[in-house]
């Protein structure tokens, strides 16, 4: 059946709002719309400033669950409004508000300054002692699949922060560094690329670092990308404690690759086609 | 770093802690069976077999090293919940030192306790 054909089905939106040039506190304004099935919340906020109320303020961008831009509260979780289909949460009624943890800039717009701050901190990208290969690469380092499974999974991370915004210890000291932050520091720690991890462990080692992480495991349970942050934070804490002690393996660096010429082609690969045009 | 160390040494001592609570549930609670450290036989918490225990360097050593890990596991895991209460870092400060203080007087009373009651067993036993 065409999606226009669909039976629409009425929910409320009941949606935290607050512009903070004339609200004293966030306060929550209800609409009622029109929800066929496949519609996503983005869809319906889209809804709402076109039909119902055009000064809704939220933030997105790809729509396809990628970019990690509209992170939100729905229903009490955090989730992404453009991967979350709202006959799915909702019945009647659905809760849409700004993700916790965070100050509001206004409605549904959480300012994320301060986690991207943390993550700049530890970081997070290659460091490496040959700053001429870095800035003039000869070659490809290569990886073997297992050293890259060591950290694929939180390369897959998008910074959306619902991670910072479902984390309890984070709701009661915002000085904690948070799980997308370290599970970042793992990510870059694991690489065999990088050399940076001496310096990553003066931050992920201090005071509101990797040891003020409880397990909850909040962080890992609403990641709408299956990246596992608590995970990240214990192998984080072993590995300081194994820095500590000086009892670490060396991670072995990667092996440099000069040119496709050095690469052993697989046998029987039959040669390309002709050209056709 | 800092936090990392005081973290390693909260592990360890909880290792130790296991290990020796271990040997103590072994010596005074199955002592009836085992008879271990016990050689006047009956209760293992009995004078006889408590200052014949006491009087020996190996535990003198054990209690005090006990104390001590127990003490650090303790005021460390006490330390961790009271800053879950987001203080000052003044207030956070002040808290370690006077944890700090408070753990050093009670490791020195309960060194000096078990070195004094040594001292006694062994002076019995002397007659």
């Amino acid at each position: 059946m065409p999606e226009s054909q669909k039976a629409a089905r009425e929910i409320n939106f009941h949606i935290t709002r607050y512009n903070p040039e004339h609200d004293r506190a966030p306060y929550i304004k209800t609409y009622a719309l029109p929800v066929r099935e496949g519609m996503t919340v983005l869809d319906g906020l889209h809804y709402i400033k076109e039909n119902l109320d055009a000064s809704l303020s939220w933030r997105y961008s790809c729509r396809m669950g990628v970019c990690g831009s509209c992170g939100m509260l729905l229903n009490g979780q955090p989730t992404l409004a453009c991967n979350t289909q709202i006959l799915h949460i909702a019945k009647t009624d659905l809760t849409v508000a700004p993700l916790p943890n965070f100050e509001i800039i206004r409605d549904l717009v959480p300012d994320l300054l301060i986690m991207f701050e943390k993550h700049r901190s530890l970081k997070p990208h290659i460091v490496r002692a040959d700053d001429a290969e870095l800035n003039d690469p000869a070659g490809e380092f290569y990886q073997s699949p297992e050293q890259l499974e060591a950290y694929l999974q939180f390369a897959y991370c998008i910074k959306c922060g619902c991670c910072m915004a479902a984390c309890p210890t984070l709701a009661t000291d915002l000085r904690y560094l948070g799980p997308m932050p370290l599970a970042a520091a793992q990510r870059y720690n694991e690489d065999t690329r990088d050399a940076g991890r001496r310096e990553r462990n003066q931050v992920t080692g201090a005071s509101y670092g990797a040891f003020r992480c409880h397990y909850a495991g909040e962080c890992s349970r609403v990641c709408p990308k299956g990246v596992d942050p608590a995970k990240a934070i214990q192998h984080l804490k072993r590995r300081l404690v194994l820095d500590y002690l000086h009892l670490a393996r060396h991670k072995k660096p990667c092996e440099k690759v000069h040119g496709p010429s050095q690469g052993k082609p697989l046998p029987n690969i039959p040669a390309v086609p002709a050209k056709t045009v | 770093m800092r936090e990392t160390k005081y973290w390693t040494w909260h592990m360890a001592a909880g290792i130790v802690i296991l290990v020796l609570l271990g040997l103590h549930m072994l010596i005074m609670h199955v002592g009836g069976i085992t008879q271990l450290y016990a050689p006047f036989g009956g209760e293992a918490v009995s004078k006889a077999n408590s200052l014949f225990r006491d009087g020996r360097p190996l535990f003198t050593v054990t209690y005090i090293l006990l104390l001590g890990v127990a003490l650090y596991h303790g005021l460390y895991g006490l330390r961790t919940i009271l800053f879950e209460l987001t203080l000052k870092p003044a207030v956070e400060k002040a808290i370690s030192v006077v944890l700090l203080i408070l753990g050093l007087g009670l490791f020195g009373l309960g060194t000096w306790a078990a070195i004094t009651v040594h001292a006694i067993a062994n002076a019995g036993s002397r007659g």
